[in-house]
């Protein structure tokens, strides 16, 4: 088997465990467990007068009923705001259980520890909680109006309010040949994985430690939110993300109440404690994303040239702000897309609302971001009469204008600066791979069958790979086993492959030899977390580094054992040969074995590496000075920045005129995440965004009515997509445009599928429509709605309808 | 409040019958992870929407969020952990799903596996199977991950596998290239 991995399509290695059952989620953890139920608010804004948990204390094989009075030291404190930020002016969040106030439906006010989750369900039904009813901020106009607020003492609902400025933005929408201004919404969705989320904790009371196994993204953070609110030496403290059943950021907010309250109770109780959440908790005391209001002024040339653009984004923030303000930010830099552009001002009002928080879901306010710059793109075009696909092109930075300096700054607290990346390139890509230039007569085709077929396009630049860093070790084992370990977290994205791939082809060892552990305090304690697409790029070049130095110790070691120059060798297949030396060969097992002298011999292997037996100078001690025992490396990558992936989505829809039903006819992506680890896994990745894309561009909202309940808390009324709603077939092309900022040349691609989903529908449906879009998700149902009321002269059709782009080319 | 009333139900689940003491209430989707410790299958919604805990009941893919363990008495159950065979050979799906890519976080892919599993079960090895054939089979099943572009390619790789092994296939370059 070769060991030049690196860029293989190779099948998976933790399928063998995942499609025989033997995975291992959170839930499939500690049978023996006590189960956990909370009592959570019905209220999406009220006063706790009085909790009685009498009733359900008598009930048979309840354990223990906690509120917030039983907490004390930091558990009594308000969960962290995990990322400051100096215009997080207002940051507020809540407790693990409610102290006197709601904010949410869903906000966690009892727990109730049984011997399993049925009892704690009954027991939960039993108690009484006495609220005094406020009104409640639902949806962002209402926040903005501040009629009623959700927080007594910020009565604007002002979280945070964040300007990204460069140029003059006044006076060239002053001096611009032409404005346009128009105002557009972005519904709510959210991550949604399968498997929800939960926590396991065991309490050894004779080694005093807690070992906590948590449905999270960042085990390493959880541990050290645990420690800190547990008052417990994190020496003490071990997390572990089992198997997760995905993640799309919802998991990468902690701590979760139920993270600190579970280890809390076991503790307390000296029993293994287990709650795992249902899908009807997940929909309302998790979190979501993306909805926002956006108010843009676009100034341009007559040739489409965009001159400056003003946005003023009312985002919906929910209750409180404990992931800070990473999305605002993000929505607000990630706008600027693949464009040049001289002047622009971007105000996000984070806004406070009675509904669940609003953290990262994959795309983290790049989708929002992403249809704010498109739809202007569109908008140009449609007011001009010019093709979109040129107005787009006009406006794109070149290829040899890299690296592209925003002067603005990232979510990293880092410089907005693009890497690496081709455009125009992209640009025709995409034209090509979807049938831009020939897509007219398919429209006439089809409108001479009454059929209404509409294209559009979105293109994005994606940050990926935030850091500070992460690490990786690699051990190479007198077994000849590899063990390579990471700290962040695995939820699907194949990192025990795909790290494999790169250890096998830096180190030259078979594949089969490696054995990849992620996500687990006891084998790496320092880490970051799986978001922001920054797996493959950080703990890729982590573990690359690593391996590094694990080949040039090998290598050492056997130069002096072959007494050979170590530039002469090589490592292929687990074994380091001499070049030119087919019998000169030492296998890396035996390698491991010499790197660590020894006293005492156990079996044949060791023998050789006793002091009687090894080879050893008079002069030196066994292990210099600058050196140490084994054949392992543990290295760190930390980038300077962001490392940009760029990519352009174009898709055909067909609208029945008749029951308003979308068919997307095809979809097509052309994608640039640098070099490649595994194409298969990418594309994998790319299936997936695509699909969830087109979920929140025609099916998913979060329903919540004027008191602030959702309505559509259930897979039954939350439409995410089944096989029946994804494209039939999505058509990929790659682009690959190294980065310069990182030793693999690699690129995050984990969010990019679902980026311009929104954008690039929106912008087909407009164009079978004839009417303008400004708000989606849209169904059948709205765009019923839009046809009658473009018809009765309420919905305003584009300026460019009948006109059509690819005039020219007709 | 008094403890519950207790039943004795004897599961027969993958081949193997174990009484279980278990109230009436207890859902078979719990008393096949919790009470057998067959935690293969998964829990995605409990309310028989996401089918990631779907099972076979004498064959027929059943929802075991939806059954009470004491229905499911007198029936043979098949869980994802029965779908290989006794000599751990992989059932034509597995080895199907691994070869395509068709699962990523692996949470929805017992309910997916048994759901195509018994749907290959009524089409003869040597026929194929077509796309639109195969997104109906797994029609009724949630995946947040992949898109379900490559279930679908698995769902023709799979029944090609048994066509394979039943000895009336052999052109394997066609494997994996339904595109």
């Amino acid at each position: 088997m070769t060991t030049k991995l690196f860029g293989e399509p190779i099948v998976r290695r933790e399928d063998a465990r995942l499609i025989v059952g033997k995975g291992r989620y959170l839930d499939d953890i500690g049978h023996g467990a006590l189960g956990v139920a909370f009592v959570r608010s019905p209220h999406a804004n009220a006063r706790i007068l009085d909790i009685d948990v009498a009733a359900a204390a008598e009930v048979d094989g309840v354990h223990a009923i906690y509120t917030y009075e039983d907490l004390d030291g930091p558990m009594a404190q308000p969960l962290p705001v995990l990322i400051p930020h100096p215009a997080l002016v207002a940051p507020r969040t809540g407790y693990a259980l409610a102290r006197e106030s709601v904010s949410h439906v869903g906000e966690p006010i009892v727990m109730v520890v049984a011997q399993d989750r049925y009892v704690a369900e009954d027991a939960a039904e039993r108690i009484l909680v006495e609220y005094e009813f406020r009104t409640p901020v639902v949806g962002v106009e209402a926040a903005e109006r501040a009629d009623f607020a959700v927080h007594e003492d910020i009565p604007d609902n002002v979280a945070a309010r964040l300007v990204q400025e460069f140029g003059d933005v006044d006076s060239a929408l002053r001096d611009a040949p032409h404005t346009v201004s128009f105002t557009q919404t972005i519904e709510r969705s959210a991550s949604m994985p399968l498997e929800g989320k939960g926590v396991h904790a065991r309490w050894d009371p004779v080694d005093e430690s807690l070992r906590v196994y948590s449905s999270t993204q960042t085990s390493t953070s959880v541990r050290a939110a645990i420690a800190t609110k547990l008052e417990l030496s994190v020496d003490r403290v071990e997390v572990i993300a089992p198997d997760v059943g995905g993640g799309f950021g919802v998991k990468i907010v902690h701590p979760w109440p139920e993270e600190l309250l579970v280890p809390w109770a076991a503790i307390r109780l000296g029993r293994e404690v287990k709650w795992a959440e249902d899908r009807r908790e997940h929909f309302v005391s998790s979190a979501h994303e993306r909805g926002q209001l956006q108010r843009i002024t676009a100034g341009y040339d007559d040739d489409g040239r965009l001159l400056a653009l003003n946005a003023h984004i009312l985002h919906d923030h929910g209750a409180y702000t404990p992931y800070g303000i990473v999305v605002p930010i993000i929505t607000s830099t990630q706008l600027l897309g693949p464009y040049r552009l001289a002047n622009y001002r971007c105000q996000v009002d984070s806004l406070y609302t009675n509904t669940v928080i609003v953290t990262p879901y994959r795309g983290a306010g790049r989708p929002q971001g992403c249809f704010a710059m498109e739809r202007t793109m569109d908008r140009i075009a449609d007011e001009l009469g010019l093709d979109r696909a040129k107005v787009r092109e006009i406006n794109l930075i070149r290829a040899d204008e890299f690296p592209w300096d925003h002067h603005l700054m990232f979510q990293d607290g880092r410089p907005l600066i693009y890497d690496s990346g081709d455009y125009p390139s992209m640009l025709d890509k995409l034209r090509e791979l979807v049938g831009w230039e020939g897509f007219e007569a398919r429209r006439s085709a089809a409108a001479a069958e009454g059929r209404l077929l509409g294209i559009g396009m979105a293109l994005y630049v994606e940050g990926t790979g935030v850091g500070p860093y992460e690490g990786g070790h690699v051990q190479v084992l007198p077994s000849g086993k590899v063990l390579v370990s990471t700290g962040l977290t695995s939820q699907g994205q194949g990192h025990e492959t795909a790290f494999a791939q790169i250890v096998a082809t830096e180190l030259g060892v078979p594949i089969e030899n490696i054995e990849v552990h992620t996500g687990d305090t006891r084998r790496f304690a320092y880490a970051v977390g799986t978001f922001a697409s920054r797996a493959a790029v950080m703990s890729g070049n982590a573990v690359a580094l690593a391996a590094r130095a694990v080949r040039a110790k090998a290598l050492r070691i056997a130069a002096e054992v072959l007494e050979v120059d170590a530039a002469d060798l090589d490592i292929v297949d687990g074994v380091v040969s001499v070049r030119g030396d087919p019998q000169a060969v030492l296998p890396l097992s035996s390698v491991a074995v010499l790197s660590n002298p020894l006293r005492y011999a156990f079996d044949e292997a060791s023998k050789a590496a006793t002091q009687f037996a090894r080879f050893a100078s008079d002069e030196h001690p066994p292990v210099a000075e600058d050196d140490e025992p084994g054949l392992e490396g543990r290295d760190y990558y930390s980038p300077v920045r962001s490392t940009f992936a760029s990519g352009a989505h174009a898709v055909i829809v067909e609208v029945d005129p008749g029951t308003c039903a979308v068919r997307i006819d095809k979809y097509a992506v052309v994608h640039d995440c640098g070099r490649l680890i595994n194409p298969r896994i990418v594309e994998g990745q790319i299936h997936g965004g695509v699909a969830q894309g087109v979920g929140g561009a025609l099916y998913e909202v979060m329903a919540y009515d004027d008191m602030g309940q959702l309505q559509n808390a259930s897979f039954m009324d939350f439409l995410m997509p089944y096989v029946s709603e994804v494209p039939q077939g999505i058509d990929i092309g790659h682009q690959e445009t190294p980065s310069p900022l990182n030793p693999l040349g690699i690129k995050g691609a984990g969010e990019a599928g679902v980026i311009p989903g929104s954008a690039a529908i929106a912008a087909a449906l407009e164009d079978a429509l004839g009417i303008r879009i400004t708000a989606m998700p849209l169904g059948p149902s709205q765009i019923y709605d839009l046809i009658r009321a473009a018809r009765d002269g309420t919905a305003p059709r584009t300026s460019n309808h009948g006109r059509r782009d690819h005039e020219e080319n007709r | 409040m008094a403890g519950e009333e207790q039943f004795t139900v004897s599961l027969s689940v993958n081949g193997t019958t174990t009484p279980i003491t278990v109230p009436a209430r207890r859902l078979l989707s719990d008393a096949l992870r919790h009470d057998l410790e067959l935690t293969g299958t998964h829990v995605g919604c409990e309310h028989g929407v996401c089918g990631a805990c779907t099972v076979l009941l004498d064959g027929a893919p059943v929802r075991s969020c939806l059954m009470f363990a004491i229905q499911a008495e007198g029936h043979d159950v098949t869980t994802v952990e029965g779908l290989a065979g006794a000599d751990g050979q992989l059932h034509p799906v597995q080895e199907a799903f691994r070869d395509c890519h068709g699962l990523q976080c692996g949470f929805c892919t017992p309910g997916f596996l048994t759901t195509i599993a018994a749907a290959l079960d009524d089409v003869a090895p040597g026929d194929s199977i077509s796309d639109d054939e195969a997104r109906e089979i797994v029609g009724g099943n949630l995946c947040r991950c992949t898109g379900y572009q490559n279930i679908v390619k698995a769902v023709g790789r799979a029944q090609m596998i048994r066509s394979q092994r039943a000895g009336l296939s052999a052109d394997e370059d066609t494997i994996g290239d339904s595109e």
